[in-house]
């Protein structure tokens, strides 16, 4: 979840430097080239490209392994089943391959704002303008959606509180009615705050 | 100035307010009242969040039923829940959302953001994601994003029910500081001691109207 929601470091390497949009742009073109390699040599030296970028936007050694720990068991898995379906070059290939790409999209959102990627994504979507939707509101749509995983990851974590104290923690109404309430009165709320600081305005 | 003329308000098939005729010009106003009692529908009356069914609600003038977006620029809303409130995914983006339509550039606006944030003593946390702040700092952080956009009238929807008793404190010394006209809505009596004026509201009527020691005697009467 941190991934997604403000995992930013601040700091003034070139990586932060550059603008959102070649970040992005730049991930599309990398992760595309990963899927092409094929010889772990090659795969060895993209690692360490991208073990370089990361020391270059100096970010930490914490920050840089948060960014991967989510794949890790997931890795393994690919690897063994890899294995399996063929060989050991191949199988060290296609799990360097995500493993990579996830660390490559890590990076972009350790160095990105949220807020410059929205304005960037605001400015890609443009052309929605000509089917008569508003950039604006598709982005806000998006940081909206960002910010509403913590939130809903909280209400889930206080229902299933109520639930363990009530004694029904496996009961998966116990559960579920309450969230979906929860996150239905949560969006009213949201509702209600963004006409109050003027959206519609 | 906010003018409440004869307001009635029906929720569904429930009468929230029933003929309700104040007009708020003191600086400090609070509203208490029992759950359920029209409260919370009163507080929404003052930037048209909720459209009276009959009767008008006005500010510097301005009817809420014409000119929402308007008097909403005048009046800033603060929520009970900061979550609610807050719809970007860290501090800083948060408080520079409020200034999006103002058409600053780009370097007046961080200026802004940064000195609300430094004056209410959420600079450390710019960059950190709102998630991360106590329950406290959010709601501190919800008032910098309404405060940045210097509001004439600061309305409040009790703002310190899920607040410890420091971060109450916090709130209530703030509101003394603020230069803006303050309603605010609370059961958080201690809060309204230093108003200069307290509405009690029962069963969608205000059922008493004046200095704090006098109407909160008169709550406490009603409750009792």
């Amino acid at each position: 979840m941190n991934t997604l929601t403000g995992a930013y470091v601040p700091g003034a390497s070139v990586l932060h430097r550059l603008p959102a949009g070649v970040k992005l742009a730049a991930l599309a073109v990398c992760c595309t080239a990963l899927v092409l390699v094929r010889s772990p040599a090659v795969m060895a030296g993209a690692a360490a490209a991208v073990a370089a970028l990361y020391a270059a936007s100096g970010v930490g050694a914490a920050a840089a392994w948060a960014q991967v720990r989510p794949v890790r068991w997931f890795a393994v898995v690919l690897f063994g089943a890899q294995l399996l379906v063929a060989d050991l070059p191949g199988a060290v290939a296609a799990t360097a391959r995500v493993v990579l790409a996830v660390a490559l999209a890590g990076l972009v959102t350790l160095t990105t704002r949220t807020a410059a990627v929205l304005a960037c994504l605001e400015r890609v979507l443009s052309p929605v303008r000509l089917v008569g939707l508003d950039p604006f509101r598709l982005s806000l749509l998006l940081s909206l959606t960002l910010r509403s995983v913590p939130v809903v990851a909280a209400l889930a974590a206080r229902v299933r509180e109520a639930a363990r104290a009530r004694g029904v923690e496996r009961s998966a109404r116990a559960f579920a009615v309450p969230l979906v309430v929860g996150a239905l009165r949560h969006a009213d709320a949201l509702g209600e705050a963004l006409a109050a600081r003027g959206l519609d305005d | 100035m906010i003018e409440l003329t004869d307001v009635h308000v029906r929720l569904g098939q429930r009468d929230v307010l029933r003929g309700v005729t104040v007009s708020l010009t003191e600086r400090r106003i609070g509203v208490v009242g029992a759950n359920g009692s029209g409260k919370s529908t009163l507080a929404r009356l003052l930037n048209g969040l909720v459209l009276p069914t009959s009767g008008t609600v006005t500010v510097a003038g301005l009817d809420t039923r014409r000119h929402a977006a308007r008097i909403r620029r005048r009046v800033g809303f603060l929520f009970t829940d900061p979550d609610a409130q807050i719809v970007m995914p860290t501090v800083a983006e948060d408080v520079a959302f409020s200034l999006r339509r103002r058409g600053l550039a780009r370097q007046e606006a961080d200026r802004r953001v940064r000195e609300v944030l430094v004056r209410y003593g959420l600079h450390e946390h710019a960059d950190h994601p709102a998630h991360h702040l106590s329950g406290g700092q959010k709601q501190l952080l919800a008032l910098c994003s309404i405060l940045v956009l210097e509001p004439e009238i600061l309305v409040m929807d009790e703002p310190t029910t899920l607040l410890d008793l420091r971060h109450s404190r916090q709130v209530a010394a703030l509101l003394r500081e603020l230069p803006q006209q303050v309603v605010a809505v609370t059961h958080d009596l201690a809060l309204l001691e230093d108003f200069d004026r307290v509405l009690v509201v029962d069963d969608g009527r205000v059922v008493a109207d004046g200095a704090p020691a006098a109407a909160l005697e008169r709550y406490r009467e009603l409750m009792a």
